[in-house]
């Protein structure tokens, strides 16, 4: 395997919209919302930056194509600037592209930025569209809760689980984030909810309720990158560098091969195996502080986090019932909500991950900040469980 | 005529659901208590993803079995309801049955005789090959109106040939006499008809006889000796009248299937002689009539293969798996005659490549996937790289089809979010028991039909319509095998 990028790129600087149902916003004050945060944090003027990634998933809804809404909007003069999109994994891939230009020497500073104005297609829920001219001809109209609902179906018959067992602990999953994001006062949702209402919900996609599904919000996030070593000469300590980043798609093998359960996402655990790697982790249950995964359902953060290697195969039930993803738990999991509660703007979503990581690596994460975090992981998933991009990515103190 | 030709083997296809009589007569009592009366039985209504050709395609599949598509060498579709004016329906069927390229095909229709007319000039055509003729209908009726009681929606289908026939055809009649009972103008969506006296008295008595004598007279057949008479009529008591005027046995009338199934159009006298054939024995002489702007009668006679065709589901079969709807808004929605807000999730726009969709034809329409020619990875949708992880060998796939493999469920939803008109959307992963795995539309589902491993069939369905161009897609989806 490759040397990988531990400890060559360093976050300087970090910025993030207000998430929800941003009414009075378009993608443009969304972003330069996001832009003007991270330039302050950062110290640096525009004109330091040299390069930039453009993360947006559903142009068609908002922005239009191209990268040129972000040199357009954010006034970025002269640079090269590219537009990125992997469905839900697109905010991650925007984080890929300008550190990758910072590892490389290509740029000293680059940018990644992801926005998604979702909030104007006049329904709740991701758009609806075209799958392309061939796909459209068979594949099933089916939503993202249809895709992730038939986890749990296939989870629960591979381990012998209960139904219920499985909706039980898919319904602390959504509890465990709402009780954190009550405490983030940019989530798009801050209200804690009861087992109850969780449990008492309409269904979405069976066996998924309202309450196992995250809402689709406008928002946006941006990263600073530069170098340790620009990083220093620019007057930065305690700085946070990026330990790995990984991704992996899938191949067709889970889709129309016969060797996939449908209880798990193939391309996470690869995509993890190889950031634990590149990151020099040994033991991910006992090295990483805190995680944000990509918890579109609850059902997905419930298996992701044994494709991740924290718990078991077949023990995230019990890990979850026992509380130890909470935020008083092992190893804490959307401490700040998370898509389900500080809200899924798509291009987005990678990058808020990021910034949770960043702010309580730099102790800054206010009333919800944890006890000394080292090590901080980000889970990015598009796509559905047979067929998706994942996107991983270790975030850490330079020690 | 120098060879025989006749009927080589049958088939038949209702939709599932049943909408229930009495369900009809209580959603229009609040105007019309009087329909109370007719409010018995149950009448077969197509889901809204089945249509004339859906239907058509069912039925041939239970005609055609195990026989090698290839020998096909004719394709007809009779119906009064085919969804494309210009476009052949007929080709979308051969297409879905994966027929081969060279053989003639027609589409037949413009009124209930499109079955029987259409018959008679397929029989006549049907010296040398295999013929494959379907017939199918899904007629709208005006709500409240005594149609929408007695209308079915069904297919029959035969084949033809001079090889391997269970009914001989003997001859047959046609009087054309432009008798107005009732009319559906083009573009129209119902029916008009005219008083039902005069329907019966000057058109039914006086038209079919004629038509019916002309042919026992050319045959040399005696009325006495006709073993099933075949008269499709919602007409209480007019098909006896006929053939009592004639000297038909009583025994003889063959129930036209009012009850629980309805009148299913031009396909119906199809229907009803597919249902004769189920029940016939060898050297039985059938006669089969069609009223309609005057009369087709046939002649057949069944032969001592008809015993040895192997078992089909057939019209018996089809009756047997119907699930009784009550809820007739259902119905009208499905049939596009109430417009039900399903969302903005609805307004997706369902344009179809149609360059796409030729290029793709065989795998779409047909189910075809591929099969690796280096490792026997059976997989769908055929691609250019073998999907198995090992193999990933270029350009190594036959073609195979899925359509008639056996498969089960190995995970699903009841999506409540997705757009479907007939919600919850049904769908997951499909595990063929030749290795194969898809995800799938599921149609005629019941939430306690469905389980992981639950065994499933393959049927041909709508996929999307298109409103805003007036195309229709179709695709293949599972549904309970049960």
């Amino acid at each position: 395997m490759a040397r990988g990028i531990k400890d060559k790129v360093a976050i300087i600087g970090m910025g993030c919209s207000s998430f929800g149902e941003r009414w009075d916003c378009g993608a443009e004050e969304l972003m330069v919302e996001a832009f003007e945060e991270a330039l302050g944090d950062a110290g640096i003027d525009r004109s330091q930056i040299e390069a930039a990634w453009f993360g947006t998933a559903f142009d068609k809804v908002h922005v239009g194509g191209s990268a040129l809404p972000m040199a357009t909007t954010l006034r970025l003069s002269g640079i090269p600037i590219t537009r990125v999109e992997n469905m839900c994994a697109t905010g991650t891939e925007a984080l890929r592209g300008a550190a990758y230009a910072v590892a490389s020497g290509a740029a000293d500073i680059a940018v990644a930025m992801g926005v998604e104005k979702l909030k104007d297609t006049g329904y709740g829920g991701l758009p609806a569209g075209s799958k392309g001219t061939l796909p459209d001809l068979w594949v099933p109209n089916g939503s993202a809760p249809g895709n992730f609902a038939q986890l749990a179906t296939a989870y629960s018959a591979k381990h012998g689980i209960s139904s219920e067992d499985v909706k039980q602990a898919m319904a602390h999953v959504s509890w465990k984030s709402h009780q954190n994001g009550a405490k983030n006062e940019k989530a798009h949702l801050q209200k804690a909810v009861t087992m109850d209402t969780i449990l008492g919900a309409p269904m979405i996609a069976e066996p998924l309720g309202l309450f196992d599904c995250c809402g689709v919000s406008d928002g946006s996030a941006c990263a600073i990158l530069t170098t340790p070593e620009i990083a220093k000469a620019l007057g930065k300590t305690d700085i946070i560098t990026i330990k790995a980043l990984q991704l992996c798609l899938s191949d067709g093998v889970e889709a129309s091969f016969n060797s996939w359960d449908g209880s798990h996402f193939a391309t996470t655990r690869v995509a993890s195996k190889k950031a634990y790697e590149e990151a020099g982790i040994k033991n991910p249950r006992e090295e990483v502080s805190m995680f944000e995964v990509h918890d579109c359902f609850s059902i997905t953060e419930l298996v992701t986090m044994e494709d991740l290697y924290i718990s078991e195969e077949g023990g995230a039930v019990r890990d979850i019932l026992d509380g130890f993803y909470d935020a008083d738990g092992g190893v804490p999991c959307q401490i700040d909500g998370g898509l389900k509660c500080f809200g899924h703007p798509i291009g987005a979503s990678g990058l808020r991950m990021a910034y949770e990581m960043y702010l309580q690596l730099q102790g800054k994460a206010g009333e919800r900040q944890l006890k000394d975090p080292r090590i901080g992981m980000t889970h990015n998933l598009g796509g559905a469980p047979h067929n998706n991009v994942a996107a991983v990515a270790v975030i850490g103190r330079m020690d | 005529m120098t060879q025989s030709v006749g009927i080589t083997a049958y088939g038949a296809y209702l939709p599932r659901l049943r909408l229930d009589r009495a369900s009809i007569a209580k959603a229009h009592a609040w105007a019309m208590p009087g329909l109370r009366g007719q409010g018995e039985g149950e009448r077969s209504m197509a889901d809204w993803d089945e249509d004339a050709i859906t239907m058509a395609v069912e039925a041939a599949r239970d005609c055609l079995q195990e026989t090698d598509r290839s020998s096909i060498t004719g394709a007809y579709l009779a119906s009064t309801t085919l969804p494309f004016a210009d476009r052949q329906n007929v080709g979308v069927v051969a297409s879905a049955l994966n027929l081969g390229r060279n053989i003639k095909s027609m589409d037949i229709a413009g009124s209930m005789r499109a079955g029987t007319s259409g018959l008679i000039a397929a029989l006549r055509g049907a010296g040398q090959g295999t013929t494959l003729f379907a017939a199918a209908d899904a007629r709208k009726a005006k709500p409240a109106s005594t149609n929408e009681f007695q209308y079915g929606h069904g297919a029959a289908a035969l084949m033809l040939g001079s090889e391997g026939i269970v009914a001989t055809f003997m001859g047959s009649n046609t009087v054309t006499a432009d008798f107005v009972d009732h009319f559906r103008g083009a573009g129209e969506d119902e029916d008009y008809a005219w008083e039902e006296r005069w329907v019966r008295d000057e058109g039914y008595m006086k038209i079919v006889p004629e038509t019916v004598q002309g042919l026992l007279d050319e045959t040399g057949v005696a009325a006495g000796d006709i073993d099933h008479f075949i008269m499709p009529c919602t007409m209480g008591r007019v098909a006896s009248g006929v053939a009592k005027r004639l000297g038909i046995n009583d025994e003889a009338l063959r129930d036209n299937l009012a009850a629980n199934v309805g009148d299913t159009g031009a396909a119906h006298a199809i229907l009803m002689l597919a249902h004769a054939l189920e029940d016939a024995t060898p050297g039985q002489k059938i006669l089969l009539v069609q009223f309609g702007q005057g009369a087709d009668a046939l002649l057949f006679e069944t032969t001592d293969a008809l015993s040895s065709l192997p078992a089909r589901k057939g019209v018996a079969g089809a009756i047997a798996r119907g699930k009784t709807e009550t809820e007739y808004m259902k119905f009208l929605s499905f049939q596009d005659q109430v417009s039900i807000d399903f969302g903005m999730r609805a307004e997706v726009d369902n344009k179809t490549a149609l360059s796409t969709e030729y290029r793709k034809k065989d795998m779409v329409t047909g189910f075809m996937g591929g099969q690796c020619s280096q490792c026997g990875t059976v997989q769908y949708p055929r691609t250019l790289y073998c999907v198995n992880p090992n193999c990933k060998a270029h350009d190594s796939q036959e073609p195979i089809s899925f359509a008639d493999v056996p498969a089960a469920v190995m995970s699903y939803t009841a999506d409540w979010l997705s757009y479907s008109p007939s919600p919850p959307y049904y769908y997951g992963q499909v595990q063929f028991e030749n290795g194969g795995r898809v995800l799938m539309g599921f149609t005629d589902v019941d939430p306690e039909d469905i389980a992981v491993g639950t065994s499933l069939k393959m049927v041909f369905r709508i996929k999307d319509f298109d409103k805003q161009r007036g195309y229709r897609r179709y695709f293949w989806k599972a549904a309970p095998a049960a």
